[in-house]
């Protein structure tokens, strides 16, 4: 006979006050729950404070830059050669930061009936967490405390000192020389960017190619983009150790049997992101966690059933959209509103490089492992109007179709306006709405996002002359 | 043949002559002593493997064009033959090669390594393309013809296609100093003959499913209005070709998709013209009959040209269609070597390129590179010298063009047809 237990005091605790944990407490309000958050440094998250925002921030600062430098575009800007001012790029990124950060403030959850904790969480037992002297007993619970950069295993690297896009927003002055240090999307954004803002980058990526689960022609495109933005790419090479020399930083690589060192003032480190669970002491809940993070099934639940996990600390996609909705998810699945499976979500995803490389749904490569028959129809922003006239004519769209049908099975798009393309394709896929009848809707013209419909006509004339007896 | 301007001769007589120039290539960059054949043209230039392979490959050529005699052609097959049988292997970093591969760049008289390069899966399978053709040729019982069958075949059986089988596809290459190369092979290219060959060994292939392994990263396109299986460099569409003839057989993606990899090499050129047509890039010279893009030499960084577009120029590149990358360099001799599929659209385009640069193709041999967007003190930029890769697919794609020789020689060999067999291949000439 187990001994009575006092009510819970909250119906759903939410651990972490990022996308997932603040979407989660949107959930739960919608649903009329009583709620806590509980959040150990600001809210908004990674995603706000040293993510998407910062990042996106200076990144339109370098493509202002090499917009301007990049003048045999625009007439009237012909010369253009004026220097950079560093200090002000990053003011502007901290000015759109406390712009956004508004949105996130304290009060506008607490005005809401949130209890919001500013405070490390533990789980005390399956049931409860602590929240600094506070025991908050739950029904039910969501972990949403995100990921964080990996540290370094480099020999050397540690006692040198590094960046990581935790600390890189913080640069006072613009490094001469930086030295990248892995070539995912983060790696690539910021390479770039500050190649366009001054600086001499070198960026290492131990793969064949960058951005590794894009597509082959993507990952091309987007070396010759950095090589033309003067950044030096360095593929299929493995940093071997990093070193002083004469006041500078010096990055020890092999790339087979070759051997090389680049000197370089800041290193930025962007090998991947590890899961925050150190501090919660998720044994205390039952909760298993691993390597990865914690383990959670299709409906996001953890080995606790009254616990759930959501956003970075359990998703192998580290995005904010996907952590806003896992969080929402979360909540729903645990208080029976729905039974959504993460694994089913049809995930857009975009490095904010320059063209932006954008993916929604299957790669061809896994529709065929899949043992689907498939073929892509590809429109080239050379040929799309708008693109033409924006100067902004690199790149495709590549939209995977099942073979015999005019299903949609996924979209590759390396545009300009990739970010923005990929969303009409979400909903597109979302709707159900299959090739025949994208060709038939009206798009604006001109737009880069006509390249979408002209994907769809392809297929239609492609139709037309396979029927042909 | 008197020395004529080459654009009044008819089309017969040009591409004789053609033909006939880019061989002149191999047999003045040959060391007679031991066959090798240089890289390119160009002083100190080691010998490329690839290109003794191919150099194997067109001495039936010659024979059958009566520039060698039988003999002669027979007694220079034994002597490369016999010296690469005979060349060290080991793992030494100075031997010819290893577990039956060569090194992509041997010296021209000792046959060792040299610029520590890799030990090449894909050269060493178009040097035993060569080393078969010359097998399948040399059928007499005229000195050195019997010699050239059994070394033909002892080269080829000791080939351990199996060995460089890694996670499920066949590696690039390895070096002594740090084991199998770190590259990956995705998307179609020139590897359907390497492919081919090592399922077909009788003593050491690989798994039947490295092929079905490599095909799952095709990607089946509809490009420009025309469905093709991509792969941007038009050279890739070329190589397996020159020895095998896919006319009217398939694979199992090429039955999925109704159609073959000739039909298809056929859509890449449709491409290529249509690419060049539209000028994205609005590259000088540029149109339906000036095309050609593939890997090769080009201009390096001549900076910014006057230009609303701001230029780099790549130099050495794998460059390709329709995705690019792209500087206005066409490779010249590439038209041409489009003969067997489509011969007007080869034709066209060679003679207008003779017609108004006549400089691309000097004693006959055409260049490796040309970029007219690229002008150095106002003339087209021009790689320097022959490259002997170039040199020998045009030999062999004129003839496939004039006769199928090299295609018929081949769908007799063993262990091609067994290769294409277990990579699933059916019909046509393979039934």
């Amino acid at each position: 006979m187990t001994s009575p237990r006092a009510q819970p005091a909250y119906d759903l605790v939410v651990v972490g006050g990022g996308p997932a944990g603040l979407a989660a407490i949107d959930a739960a309000l919608e649903l009329g729950l009583r709620c806590a958050l509980v959040e150990r440094d600001r809210l908004g998250g990674n995603s706000l404070q040293t993510g998407s925002v910062p990042s996106k921030s200076l990144i339109r600062s370098a493509l202002a830059v090499e917009s301007a430098r990049g003048s045999q575009l625009f007439e009237a800007m012909r010369g253009f050669a004026g220097g950079v001012d560093f200090a002000a790029v990053m003011a502007r990124m901290r000015t759109i930061r406390a712009r956004i950060g508004e949105f996130h403030a304290p009060e506008r959850l607490t005005a809401r009936g949130v209890e919001v904790f500013f405070c490390d969480a533990r789980f005390v037992d399956p049931r409860s967490v602590a929240a600094g002297a506070a025991t908050l007993s739950f029904k039910k619970a969501v972990v949403a405390t995100g990921a964080r950069p990996a540290q370094s295993d480099i020999p050397g690297l540690a006692q040198l000192g590094y960046l990581t896009s935790s600390t890189i927003f913080d640069l006072a002055e613009l490094p001469h020389r930086l030295g990248v240090i892995g070539g995912g999307p983060l790696g690539c954004e910021l390479a770039q960017a500050f190649a366009r803002l001054g600086s001499r980058v070198s960026i290492i990526q131990n793969e064949p190619k960058f951005l590794p689960e894009e597509e082959r022609d993507a990952a091309e495109l987007l070396s010759l983009s950095l090589s033309r933005d003067g950044v030096e790419t360095r593929l299929n090479t493995t940093v071997t150790g990093a070193r002083a020399k004469h006041g500078a930083r010096v990055i020890d690589t092999t790339n087979n049997d070759v051997h090389a060192s680049i000197e370089v003032d800041q290193i930025l480190l962007s090998v991947g992101r590890v899961p925050n669970v150190e501090a919660l002491d998720l044994g205390a809940a039952a909760i298993d966690v691993d390597a990865a993070g914690i383990r959670v099934d299709e409906h996001l639940r953890t080995s606790n059933a009254r616990v759930y996990a959501a956003g970075d600390v359990c998703m192998r996609r580290q995005f904010t959209n996907v952590a806003a909705r896992t969080g929402r998810m979360a909540v729903r699945n645990a208080f029976g509103a729905a039974r959504a499976r993460h694994d089913r979500l049809l995930i857009p995803w975009c490095t904010y490089t320059d063209p932006e490389i954008a993916h929604l749904g299957l790669h061809a490569r896994e529709a065929r492992e899949q043992g689907i028959p498939v073929k892509t129809y590809t429109i080239l922003m050379q040929d799309v109007d708008r693109a033409i006239i924006d100067a902004q004519d690199r790149g495709f769209v590549k939209i995977h179709v099942r073979e015999g049908t005019d299903e949609i099975l996924g979209a590759s798009i390396v545009a300009a306006r990739a970010s923005e393309m990929i969303n009409e394709m979400s909903v597109i896929m979302n709707a159900g709405i299959g090739m025949r009848a994208l060709a038939e809707m009206l798009h604006a013209y001109p737009a880069q996002s006509d390249a979408i419909r002209q994907a769809a006509v392809a297929f239609r004339l492609n139709a037309a002359v396979n029927s042909r007896p | 043949m008197p020395h004529v301007r080459l654009t009044r001769l008819s089309d017969d007589e040009l591409i004789e002559r053609l033909q006939q120039g880019a061989f002149a290539y191999l047999a003045a960059h040959a060391n007679t002593d031991n066959g090798l054949i240089a890289d390119t043209s160009r002083p100190g230039s080691p010998s490329s493997i690839a290109v003794v392979g191919m150099a194997l490959t067109c001495y039936p050529v010659a024979v059958q064009r009566g520039w060698m005699t039988r003999r002669a052609a027979a007694a220079l097959a034994r002597t490369t033959l016999s010296f690469l049988w005979d060349s060290p292997q080991g793992e030494q970093p100075d031997a010819s090669g290893y577990q039956g591969f060569f090194y992509h760049f041997l010296d021209m008289r000792s046959g060792r390594r040299v610029w520590h390069c890799e030990l090449s899966v894909i050269d060493t399978a178009l040097l035993m393309a060569g080393v078969l053709a010359a097998g399948r040729f040399f059928d007499g019982d005229a000195p050195d013809e019997p010699q050239v069958r059994a070394l033909s075949e002892a080269l080829y059986r000791r080939v351990d296609w199996a060995w460089v089988l890694h996670e499920g596809t066949l590696a690039q290459g390895w070096k002594p100093e740090c084991g199998f190369l770190h590259y990956g092979w995705e998307g179609y290219n020139e590897a359907t003959i390497l492919y081919v060959l090592a399922l077909g060994s009788p003593t050491h292939a690989p798994a039947a499913d490295a092929f079905a392994a490599w095909t799952l990263t095709y990607q089946w396109e509809n490009q420009l209005g025309r469905d093709v299986l991509h792969s941007g460099p038009l050279f890739t569409h070329l190589f397996s070709h020159a020895w095998i003839d896919f006319r009217g057989i398939r694979d199992a993606f090429m039955r999925e998709k109704r159609s073959d990899y000739f039909e298809n090499t056929r859509q890449a050129i449709a491409i290529q013209r249509e690419y060049a047509a539209r000028n994205p890039r609005a590259c000088v010279g540029y149109g339906r009959d000036f095309w050609g893009i593939t890997a090769g030499e080009g201009p390096y960084n001549l900076g910014t040209l006057p230009d609303l577009r701001q230029r780099r120029y790549l130099g050495y590149m794998a460059r390709g269609v329709p995705f690019g990358p792209d500087d206005g360099t066409i490779a010249p001799w590439a038209m041409l070597a489009c003969l067997p599929f489509d011969a007007e659209a080869a034709l066209r385009g060679t003679r207008q390129l003779l017609e108004h640069h006549p400089q691309i193709c000097p004693e006959d041999k055409f260049l490796s590179g040309f970029n007219p967007t690229a002008a150095v003190d106002g003339d087209p930029w021009v790689s320097q010298g022959w490259v002997g890769l170039d040199q020998g697919l045009l030999v062999m794609m004129i003839e496939n063009h004039r006769s199928d020789l090299i295609w018929r020689l081949m769908r007799g060999s063993p262990p091609l047809r067994r290769g294409l067999k277990l990579a699933g291949f059916d019909g046509g000439w393979l039934r």
